[in-house]
């Protein structure tokens, strides 16, 4: 009978071991000795060919690494990491010089295949359509940066970035080739000393990308990064700096996945944004590591430092993320709103299931004239997974006029879950105009009933109404990964209900 | 270069106190033990810093930098100095209860013609007999650790099952003056099965007595089907500490109604412990911070639901001006069995200076699915159409502010369900409006 067929189906879906990116490459790959030392820092910087100020300013941040120790005031639980047990440096092998798309190792072009992450640009260049029966290529034109472990292997459209005057290409390039923004902007935002993995980030960080979009232009396209963790045992440490000048304009995304693999593995990057004068960056997120086995085994460990500084007037820089991977996410995507009249802007949806534990939230540090913040977060806890909202709104004495609004919400999906809500609300200026609100509760019975009576099964039911809760965030994603992010939000729960 | 920050020759002050406490209350048994880990505990920690999360707003090394000697037990002149301001602070038609300087004084206090059911002992007999009930606080809070150390004194009140007091029960604490110095208090309230209770506590000053330092604890029990009303008012000295931790503990089907006003003292702060643990019963705690000068208050509320059908309100305002400083740390934790749990938490805050500062740190910790939980945080200035408004109407600005500041506060004050108690804390919010003009 077909309707046996399809539950047996729908019964194996339901497993949360079902992560479909979890396959790996076989590929060769070059690799640093294991552990961490100065040598390992002069290592990866001889391999990126960097200019000695860089060295130099890795080294600092190691010996500063030296001194700190990790956080513990997050709400999630690990065991130990051996910062030694780590490889700091993994890339693909090259076989020789990489000139063009086509002499990249066939095998890393499939992986991104696989991912649905088009990296040739040609047929879109050229303007042919895609046959019947060929998957699908974007309407609308996307440049791809594709990190895979630690290099950039990849970077599209280059010229017709260039022809607008935006600079988009890994941070290695940009050391090279752009030594005076590097130099000015690397670390003004999150400086080598700000928190332990940021430190450590500085020290080792081997790839990522790096945008710089000149005074009044907009970006002519979204711009975007593509991270793959692939080795074993390697930590990927990318950092992103992304500069927008006066009046201009660029929507940045990022997606991230990992094979399935049973020990833990680090993800530590630090994102810098710079808005000055007039600019608008928009930094779009869909996470999905591999968020580790039914039974909690595995994952990535994914302590991320990003940061935005409004350094300019009327500047506004925006974060939207929808979390699903990760075994561990510890990562608070914050806005500076320096510049009088800044804006800042968090949407956020994190989703827990299995034993996943999410540690996430923002900052908006209001330090300019009538600088304005908007916080939605919206939190999904399934499984036996732990999910919390930890974030800090602050008026500075001179920050007149300083207005936010925050709306936490958190869902619980089953009784082993947790829902937590940490907020930090500090306010040292009288014109400051600040509101919070959260909630938690669960899916209304009513509201489960009726749609159930209707005809759908309560696995679509569910769907439903978690899609209605997102919604506001949804709605501020480009459209190509709204479109990922409802698919990827209905697969995360699966196995959450019943 | 920095400059080592030890203190090497720096008197011990909580030794001291410890063989002063010892050498009049010896306590017995587990009391002495308890006390002694205490004190260990709080010579390891120390003052409570910003590092340590609870305390982040509330940095007692910077603000407190140290631990009076404890005070002297009161003599003739400290006791009709306090005489005089029990009168200045009664309360009409309550029983009243007096601790000068850290010590109960029965020559204050109503301890005559006790109705049945009711029975009232000072705290140093209660450990002085080993009564351990009175340790149950969590000492692993340096504060709570430093007053279990150190208590002398306070109150033991004990409600029998199904007694209702006719009277409200009074604690007052009076600081008589003379040399700074500090006081290390606790009191037990607890109420048996179906009783009934209102009891109001205040901290206030004799003439002359200015920067001192009171160590207040508070473990309360409400028995199953009873009602505790309690209201605390803190108008300490201008220069004084307030330091109080509670922990309550409500049974089923009760009720438990607090309400907390501070207008007084340098530094205040109160923390308190509230654990549900008999199914359907409700609480609620609303609290008043009204500051200025260079004041600091802190209120600390943790509501643990532990078991399930039980409800929780809490709602906290601060009106703060000059260089005052208001925190409200509140956190919800719902624990696996209290699924119907209905819990609500709303902080709200009138900044009325650029030099003030208000912060807040509502927090929820869920970990049962059928739920109610939510919490609000408004912080912002008085509204200038409001304003306008009165003044339009011929109201000066400072009366126009008053009124609107009033109808603010009167919002949470009109959670107090004891009509003449609710007109007491009224008013002491329009002695602070008034002052302000």
């Amino acid at each position: 009978m077909a309707a046996v067929q399809e539950t047996v189906d729908r019964v194996r879906q339901i497993d949360v071991d079902q992560y479909r990116y979890g396959f790996e490459t076989l590929i060769e790959s070059e690799k640093a000795p294991k552990g961490l030392s100065e040598d390992i820092v002069r290592f990866i910087s001889a391999k990126k060919n960097e200019p000695d100020w860089m060295l130099q300013w890795r080294l600092e941040a190691y010996r500063r690494w030296l001194t700190m120790v990790e956080p513990t005031w997050a709400r999630v639980d690990y065991p130990k990491i051996d910062f030694q047990d780590l490889y700091y440096y993994a890339a693909p092998k090259p076989k020789k010089t990489v000139g063009s798309l086509d002499e990249i190792d066939p095998e890393i072009l499939k992986t991104y295949e696989k991912l649905g992450i088009p990296l040739r640009e040609v047929a879109i260049l050229e303007g042919v359509e895609p046959r019947p029966g060929e998957p699908d290529t974007p309407s609308r034109k996307i440049a791809v940066d594709a990190v895979f472990d630690s290099v950039s292997v990849a970077t599209t459209f280059q010229a017709e970035l260039k022809k607008a005057g935006v600079i988009f290409m890994p941070i290695s390039e940009a050391i090279k080739h752009h030594p005076e923004l590097v130099q000015k902007y690397l670390g003004s935002v999150v400086p080598t000393s700000d928190n332990f993995y940021a430190t450590l980030n500085s020290a080792v960080f081997s790839d990522g990308s790096f945008v710089y979009v000149p005074p009044g232009v907009r970006c002519p396209m979204e711009l975007s990064t593509y991270f793959r963790i692939n080795e074993r045992n390697t930590g990927q440490f990318e950092r992103t700096l992304i500069i927008a000048d006066k009046g201009s304009y660029v929507s940045y995304l990022e997606g991230c996945t990992a094979p399935q693999r049973d020990e833990n593995q680090l993800h530590a990057a630090v994102v810098e944004l710079v808005a000055m004068d007039d600019a608008e960056i928009k930094y779009s997120t869909v996470q999905n590591w591999y968020p580790g086995n039914s039974e909690g085994k595995g994952g990535i460990y994914n302590f991320v430092t990003k940061r935005g500084d409004c350094r300019g007037a009327n500047s506004k820089i925006s974060w939207t993320q929808v979390e699903t991977g990760s075994a561990i996410t510890w990562k608070y995507p914050s806005c500076i709103l320096r510049g009088d009249n800044s804006r800042g802007e968090f949407y956020s949806i994190a989703i827990s299931n299995g034993y996943q534990q999410v540690d996430s939230g923002t900052k908006m540090i209001h330090l300019g004239k009538n600088t304005s913040s908007r916080i939605i977060s919206k939190g999904i806890a399934a499984g036996k997974s732990q999910n919390t909202y930890r974030g800090l709104v602050t008026a500075h004495r001179k920050a007149t006029g300083a207005r936010n609004f925050t709306a936490c919400d958190s869902l619980l999906i089953g009784d082993q879950c947790g829902a937590h809500t940490v907020p930090y609300i500090e306010a040292k200026n009288a014109s400051a105009l600040f509101e919070h609100e959260a909630t938690t509760s669960k899916i209304s019975e009513d509201v489960l009933f009726y749609c159930i009576q209707r005809g759908l099964s309560q696995e679509e039911a569910v769907g439903l109404v978690v899609n209605g809760f997102v919604k506001d965030v949804l709605q501020q994603l480009p459209m190509e990964f709204a479109v990922e992010a409802q698919k990827l939000i209905s697969i995360s729960l699966e196995g959450s209900v019943g | 270069m920095n400059i080592a920050v030890a203190k090497p020759d720096k008197p011990d002050t909580a030794s001291d106190n410890f063989a002063a406490v010892s050498a009049r209350v010896p306590g017995a048994g587990k009391v002495a033990d308890t006390r002694r880990q205490a004190l260990d505990t709080f010579q390891r920690i120390g003052l409570p810093h910003r590092r340590i999360e609870d305390w982040k707003y509330t940095d007692l090394r910077a603000l407190m930098r140290e631990v009076l000697p404890l005070a002297a037990a009161p003599e003739a002149t400290a006791l009709a100095r306090a005489e005089t301001a029990a009168k200045l602070h009664a309360i009409d038609g309550v029983r009243r209860l007096v601790l000068v300087d850290g010590v109960l004084a029965p020559d204050l206090s109503d301890l005559a013609g006790l109705e049945a059911g009711l029975s009232i002992r000072s705290l140093s007999e209660a450990l002085q007999a080993g009564d351990d009930r009175v340790l149950s606080l969590d000492t692993a809070d340096p504060m709570v650790a430093l007053n279990t150390a150190l208590m002398t004194d306070g109150v033991v009140i004990e409600v029998a099952d199904g007694t209702t007091l006719a009277r409200p029960l009074h604690i007052l604490h009076i600081t008589s003056g003379g040399a700074p110095a500090a006081m290390f208090t606790r009191s037990r309230i607890a109420l048996g099965n179906a009783a009934v209770a209102t009891v109001v506590e205040s901290y206030v000053a004799g003439e002359g007595a200015s920067a001192y330092q009171v160590h207040d604890s508070a473990v309360i029990s409400v028995g199953d089907h009873a009602r505790l009303d309690y209201v605390r008012i803190v108008e300490d000295a201008p220069e004084a500490f307030n330091i109080t931790s509670a922990a309550v503990s409500v049974g089923a089907h009760a009720h438990f109604n607090a309400f907390g006003i501070t207008t007084g003292g340098l530094v205040s702060r109160y923390q308190a412990v509230v654990t549900v643990a008999g199914s359907h019963s409700e609480v609620q705690t609303n609290g008043v911070n009204l500051l200025n000068g260079k004041q600091h208050a802190d209120t600390t509320l943790v509501m643990n639901h532990d078991v399930p059908h039980c409800a929780s309100r809490e709602g906290f305002r601060a009106v703060v001006d000059d260089r005052g400083h208001s925190v409200f740390q509140g956190r919800i934790n719902v624990r696996q069995p209290a699924q119907q749990t209905d819990a609500k938490m709303m902080t709200r805050a009138l900044l009325l200076s650029d030099e003030a500062e208000v912060d807040n740190k509502p927090e929820l910790e869920i970990f049962a699915d059928d739920v109610t939980c939510g919490h609000g945080a408004a912080v912002g200035a008085l509204d200038d159409s409001l304003l306008f408004y009165l003044r339009a109407r011929g109201l000066p600005q400072k009366e126009a502010e008053a009124m609107l500041i009033q109808a603010f506060v009167g919002e949470a004050i009109e959670a107090i369900a004891d009509d003449n108690l609710r007109e007491l804390v009224t008013a002491a919010a329009v002695r602070w409006l008034e002052a302000r003009q």
